[in-house]
């Protein structure tokens, strides 16, 4: 298992999301490396000896980099990282990824290069994004697109075209994330697509713009309180091939799991009573919620996945302008735009994040 | 003796006592010999008269004369038995289990063809057509009706009623899941996206595997009446020719005692029973033709047309849901979308069946329909690659009527589809027709036939025993 000591400087004490939804607000305890325990829930240390939880989280960990989950993934819930559980009180897990910190993305920087120049010659930056990701990126009744990432795109408009409505969008099914960057269909992709050594084979990545984690969602009033021993005997819902799959194989604390093609049809089944709960990564849970007031998310994350904006691998310059509108985009504290997307959006249903991650860079 | 009356004994076996015996129960109405009351049993009795009567020329005539009496009541009366047989099998091949087949065709149909009206009209959004949503209330009634009739009239047997039964069942979950689709996509929510996906998912895995076995078990019992129907009257045509045959030795017999060619009431037993043979040959051919035509030119047709019909709506409904679920389901090769798997191996199923259905097709109305649909589907096929070219480009705003259409978008691959739709719809009732017709033309030629041989049945072994009679006669 690799101890990813970068890492830690995105989850530290400068206010990450991370620290925060794990709603202890303790994350600056948490030094570079140092893997304090101290935010963790104390319920969670039940029945786990620290030796056997190191050996199960390295061994799924290896599991997931050994599975090529990554076309499968729906959704943006690709192969993350399944965080060991949290008594590990290590650092938390790097996706599961055969690179060093497949989030460090390029410095920022405002000089054009060949692929902005196009973007501006045509006069509409051509945007590859979800259209059935309720809150993140969807159609409103009305028709029109709308969500956390379609605000995200809107933010990187207008800084290179100055318009927020010069956006051509292209609302590509799951597969073609990849492929309509590399044949250049599309300029960026905002789909919540989680960061991965796989895909950086592919793609550029920009900085981390949200960070997610596989959680629970159960009913309000269920006697489910997380991932763990309350899920006894319960019937839960993943995705198959997802990472929430991945994590309920290895350790599904005596529930009985049920997995169907995509994390919505989760919802669906949870509603007709088929399953009593469902493990998702939290920022599509939150989706989910959203369209379900009686469901909530329960515990806490139990892994860490950022989402990035996916660009062309040649286009540098415009991966560098995209940190650039997300430095932006993140400061200014609680009135940050940031802030402001993630109050519309998502507020309701994913609370307590009280800041953006923190980016990571790396130079060349 | 003569050797007409050692040929008797061979043949019919009257005269001879061991034969008589064995005759004697039939014979025993008609030509009334000795009447039995006495001490000793009455068959013993009746053995002994017999025996008796055997040895003088008028004894041996009244047995003759009971024996043909008979004989040609013999087989009028399993002419009658054995073509009313075959009228009722064949009058259950028009009237009931044909109908109850085209039924549970049409119930297949109609699942299938509501399944996809609800994921057109889903597409739609919250525009939804009022057509559209008319065409998916009519499906789910006349699904609803067609299972009610089904469950009051099937004797395909207890898989047939299973079948019914789970239809029964799952058809109010669809429909659910369905109005919970709609009602969730009129908000806007995509979650509406993944319940029409489940719906789909239970049409396909459940309801329309169970139509289909009811479609084949009807079918079956269906291809069960036709061979009762087709089936040749075997006891019938032997009795007949026994019957002739006693016949026509009785007049050698009667020709070489008193060397007179004729004797009228023989002879006109004679073309009698000749006639119903006749008639029984030529009709039941006929009925077998007829009956056969109705089946290889209007039934397998009918089949092969179904199933295209099928194939295409679900082909139509897999186009749809690719654009709906947006890449969120995989095929089994974990890359594909699996709509877009399963509209393409509906096309293949379609291709195909349009491909027998124009072999199968013996006449050019037939043809013409299913020649337009085969048109349609080449057309369809060209505007589904350019609206999935679309939408992989990420364009759903145009792809979107490219399937559908709107007013800009007559040429949309949703037009496409309801011309093949119209044309396999005209192609199914053509053949349908086609195999009434030929069916009620087989049903036709067995027309009177029960009552006609039951008739000259009867008059055949009055003019027997009045032949025999009038030789008898002579002998007072």
């Amino acid at each position: 298992m690799r101890i990813r000591a970068g890492r830690d400087h995105g989850y530290g004490g400068d206010g990450s999301p991370a620290a925060a939804s794990a709603a202890s607000g303790a994350g600056a305890a948490s030094g570079a490396g140092a893997g304090a325990p101290v935010r963790r829930p104390a319920r969670r240390l039940r029945g786990w000896g620290g030796v056997g939880a190191m050996a199960a989280a390295c061994a799924l960990t290896a599991a997931v980099v050994l599975l090529p989950l990554a076309q499968a993934a729906p959704d943006g819930v690709g192969p993350g990282a399944v965080r060991p559980p949290a008594t590990m009180a290590l650092a938390p897990a790097t996706p599961a990824d055969t690179c060093q910190d497949p989030e460090a993305s390029l410095r920022p920087g405002g000089v054009d290069g060949p692929a902005v120049e196009r973007i501006r010659k045509a006069g509409k930056l051509v945007a590859g994004v979800d259209q059935n990701s309720f809150k993140w990126g969807y159609r409103k009744p009305d028709g029109h697109l709308d969500g956390f990432d379609i605000a995200l795109v809107k933010a990187i408009a207008k800084d290179i075209l100055g318009d927020e409505n010069a956006v051509i969008y292209r609302a590509i099914p799951t597969s073609q994330r990849i492929p309509a960057l590399k044949e250049n269909r599309v300029d960026i992709v905002v789909r919540t697509m989680t960061i991965n050594c796989k895909r950086l084979e592919d793609v550029a990545f920009s900085t981390a713009y949200f960070e997610a984690g596989q959680q629970v969602l159960a009913p309000k009033g269920s006697p489910i309180t997380g991932y763990d021993t309350s899920l006894n005997g319960r019937k839960i819902c993943t995705a198959a091939g997802s990472t929430a799959e991945a994590a309920l194989k290895s350790q599904s604390y005596g529930s009985v799991p049920v997995s169907v093609a995509n994390q919505l049809d989760c919802l669906v089944r949870l509603q007709l009573g088929e399953v009593d709960g469902i493990i998702t990564d939290n920022a599509l849970a939150a989706g989910q919620a959203a369209q379900d007031p009686s469901v909530q998310l329960v515990g806490s994350p139990f892994t860490r996945e950022f989402y990035g904006v996916a660009m062309n691998k040649d286009a540098g310059d415009l991966v560098r302008r995209v940190n650039k509108v997300l430095e932006n985009y993140r400061a200014g504290g609680n009135d940050s735009p940031w802030m402001q997307a993630y109050r519309t959006h998502l507020e309701a249903v994913l609370p307590n994040v009280t800041a953006p991650p923190a980016p990571k860079y790396r130079d060349g | 003796m003569t050797e007409g009356e050692v040929t008797v004994a061979i043949t019919s076996r009257a005269p001879a006592p061991g034969g008589g015996v064995s005759t004697t129960p039939a014979a025993g109405p008609p030509a009334p010999p000795p009447a039995p009351p006495g001490p000793r049993t009455a068959w013993a009795e009746g053995v002994e008269r017999l025996r008796a009567a055997a040895t003088t020329e008028p004894g041996r005539l009244r047995i003759i004369g009971a024996v043909l009496a008979a004989l040609v009541l013999l087989f009028g009366t399993s002419a009658v038995w054995e073509v009313s047989d075959r009228v009722t099998a064949a009058e259950d091949v028009v009237g009931h289990s044909q109908p109850l087949s085209a039924d549970a065709a049409s119930l297949y149909r109609s699942l299938a063809d509501a399944d996809t009206a609800s994921s057109s009209g889903f597409l739609a959004g919250a525009q939804e057509p009022r057509e559209v949503r008319e065409r998916y209330e009519k499906d789910i009634a006349n699904a609803s009706r067609l299972l009610v009739n089904a469950a009051a009239n099937t004797d395909a047997g207890g898989d047939s009623r299973k079948e019914i039964a789970l239809l029964g069942q799952q058809l109010p979950r669809y429909t659910g899941l369905i109005e919970q689709a709609r009602a969730t996509n009129r908000q806007g929510l995509p979650l509406g996206g993944a319940y029409l996906r489940y719906a789909n998912e239970q049409m396909s895995t459940v309801l329309l595997p169970a139509a289909q076995r009811l479609y084949e078990a009807e079918t079956g019992r269906l291809y069960k009446d036709y061979d009762d129907a087709r089936s040749w009257p075997a006891v019938a045509t032997l009795t007949g020719l026994l019957a002739l045959g006693a016949l026509v030795w009785a007049q050698r017999r009667n020709y070489r005692r008193t060397n007179r060619v004729f004797n009228h009431g023989l002879v006109a037993a004679t073309a009698a029973a000749a006639v119903v043979l006749l008639w029984l040959t030529v009709g039941q051919t006929l009925a077998r033709s007829g009956l056969s035509e109705a089946r290889s030119g209007g039934q397998e047709s009918l089949k092969v047309l179904n199933d295209a019909r099928i194939a295409s709506l679900q082909a139509r409904a897999g186009e749809n849901l690719t654009l709906i679920a947006r890449g969120a389901v995989l095929a089994e090769d974990k890359t594909s979308d699996k709509y877009d798997v399963e509209f393409t191996k509906n096309m293949k199923e379609l291709d195909s069946g349009l491909a027998t259905a124009l072999r199968l097709a013996d006449d050019s109305s037939g043809r013409r329909p299913v020649q337009q649909a085969v048109d349609g589907v080449a057309q369809w096929k060209r505007r589904h690659a350019a609206a999935r070219e679309t939408d992989m480009r990420g364009d759903y705003e145009l792809a979107l009527p490219q399937v559908i259409g709107d007013k800009d978008h007559k040429d949309s691959s949703g037009a496409s589809f309801d011309t093949v739709d119209a044309s396999l719809e005209q192609a199914v009732a053509h053949e349908q027709e086609q195999f009434t017709q030929a069916a009620r033309g087989g049903l036709g030629a067995l027309g009177g036939l029960v009552t006609g041989s039951a008739a000259l049945a009867v008059i055949g072994a009055a003019a027997a025993l009045l032949g025999i009679g009038r030789r008898l006669s002579e002998y007072r």
